[in-house]
């Protein structure tokens, strides 16, 4: 592991003390939301913009709600979270098929970079219990490279899901 | 009158096939589903139960069923197969188009998709072996009929395994583990004699 530090701090021709101790920080997966030089943009997932729907309204709530989608979206490179971004939601629910309209809806990110969005419970569909996020650069003005997620549920009894976005400007 | 122990056969075999089937059919993801995906999802269940009664029927093995009429209701269930394969894909699709086109693609993000095509395909290949049957030597048909098998038992089994759907947990084990174990069984007693009799052709 210390060889692997120094060789990852070679590469750092010049850097400072402080510029190496991020640089060894990102080695070991422990890159801090603030201040982390290098936050690297979220890749979309497989499968993740099946059954995406364009344009899906802004709404307070999915169905009758009693299951909560959170996460935050944040910036790549500096980590900085980012207000009034639009974030689509879908899944498989006891109301609905991710196909269905009713089974979609967007909600807008806090002044913190969090986003919250209640809805139906999800059930296993197609093998999982799994939900759908879609940043669509499309429907919305904030000008970041479109990424969706699909995140999987580790047990179908949960009631909450969280799935995490980093942009990178378009 | 069949024996004692035909009867017992035919009622464990008939349990083993109808259980997991009671099982899915009593799963409270059906309410949560559209009759075409609680089709596809029987169409695989069914489909698994016909892989357990396929080398018992290969190797005359059940009772009333054995030599050339265990053989030729053997490649009637094997048709009923193909047909179970071609609902359970065709209603996922009708379902959810993306995640079907994915999984044919070998591109989904499940790891169970790759294993369910890869034994799709075994499946359609092993019955255009079997119409060509005629055409093929004994021995050469033999050896690819049964690796074919072997490759529909695994992909399927795997499949089922990793997937969270309508089938219980427990009868799904059951189910595989009796496919398996009979699979390997027939395959087994099989290969050693079809070796052989190509060495001597």
């Amino acid at each position: 592991m210390t060889s692997t530090l120094h060789t990852r701090r070679a590469l750092v021709v010049g850097g400072a003390a402080a510029a190496g101790a991020a640089v060894a920080g990102g080695a070991f997966g422990l890159v801090a939301p603030a201040g982390a030089a290098g936050l690297a943009p979220t890749p979309t997932m497989r499968g993740g913009a099946n059954n995406y729907r364009p344009g899906a309204p802004i709404m307070q709530r999915i169905g009758g709600g009693g299951f909560m989608m959170t996460g935050t979206v944040r910036r790549a490179g500096d980590g900085a979270p980012l207000e009034g971004v639009r974030i689509q939601i879908w899944a498989h629910t006891t109301e609905g098929h991710e196909r269905d309209p009713e089974s979609h809806g967007a909600t807008l990110t806090d002044a913190g970079g969090v986003f919250r969005m209640e809805m139906p419970q999800i059930v296993p569909a197609f093998g999982q219990p799994h939900g759908h996020l879609a940043y669509d650069a499309e429907f919305d003005r904030n000008g970041y490279e479109t990424v969706f997620l699909r995140p999987v549920m580790r047990s179908a009894r949960e009631k909450t899901l969280a799935a995490h976005f980093v942009l990178r400007p378009a | 009158m069949p024996s004692a122990r035909a009867i017992l056969i035919w009622v464990g075999l008939g349990a083993a096939l109808a259980i997991p089937l009671a099982v899915a059919a009593a799963s409270p993801l059906l309410e949560w589903r559209q009759p075409v995906y609680i089709a596809a999802g029987f169409a695989g269940v069914i489909g698994m139960g016909l892989l357990l009664l396929q080398p018992l029927l290969a190797a005359g093995s059940l009772p009333g069923l054995r030599a050339i009429r265990g053989r030729r209701v053997h490649a009637v269930v094997g048709a009923g197969l193909v047909s179970a394969v071609v609902v359970h894909v065709g209603a996922l699709w009708v379902t959810s188009p993306p995640d079907v086109v994915d999984a044919l693609l070998f591109r989904s993000p499940t790891p169970f998709s790759v294993w369910g095509v890869i034994a799709m395909w075994a499946v359609f290949a092993a019955a255009l072996l079997a119409l060509l049957r005629r055409h093929l030597r004994p021995a050469i048909w033999r050896l690819w009929h049964m690796g074919l098998a072997a490759i529909i038992v695994a992909g399927s089994v795997i499949h089922a395994m990793l997937i969270e759907g309508t089938m219980g947990t427990v009868s799904k084990l059951a189910l595989c583990a009796l496919v398996v174990v009979t699979a390997a069984k027939v395959l087994a007693d099989r290969l050693p004699r079809s070796i052989f009799a190509r060495r001597k052709a």
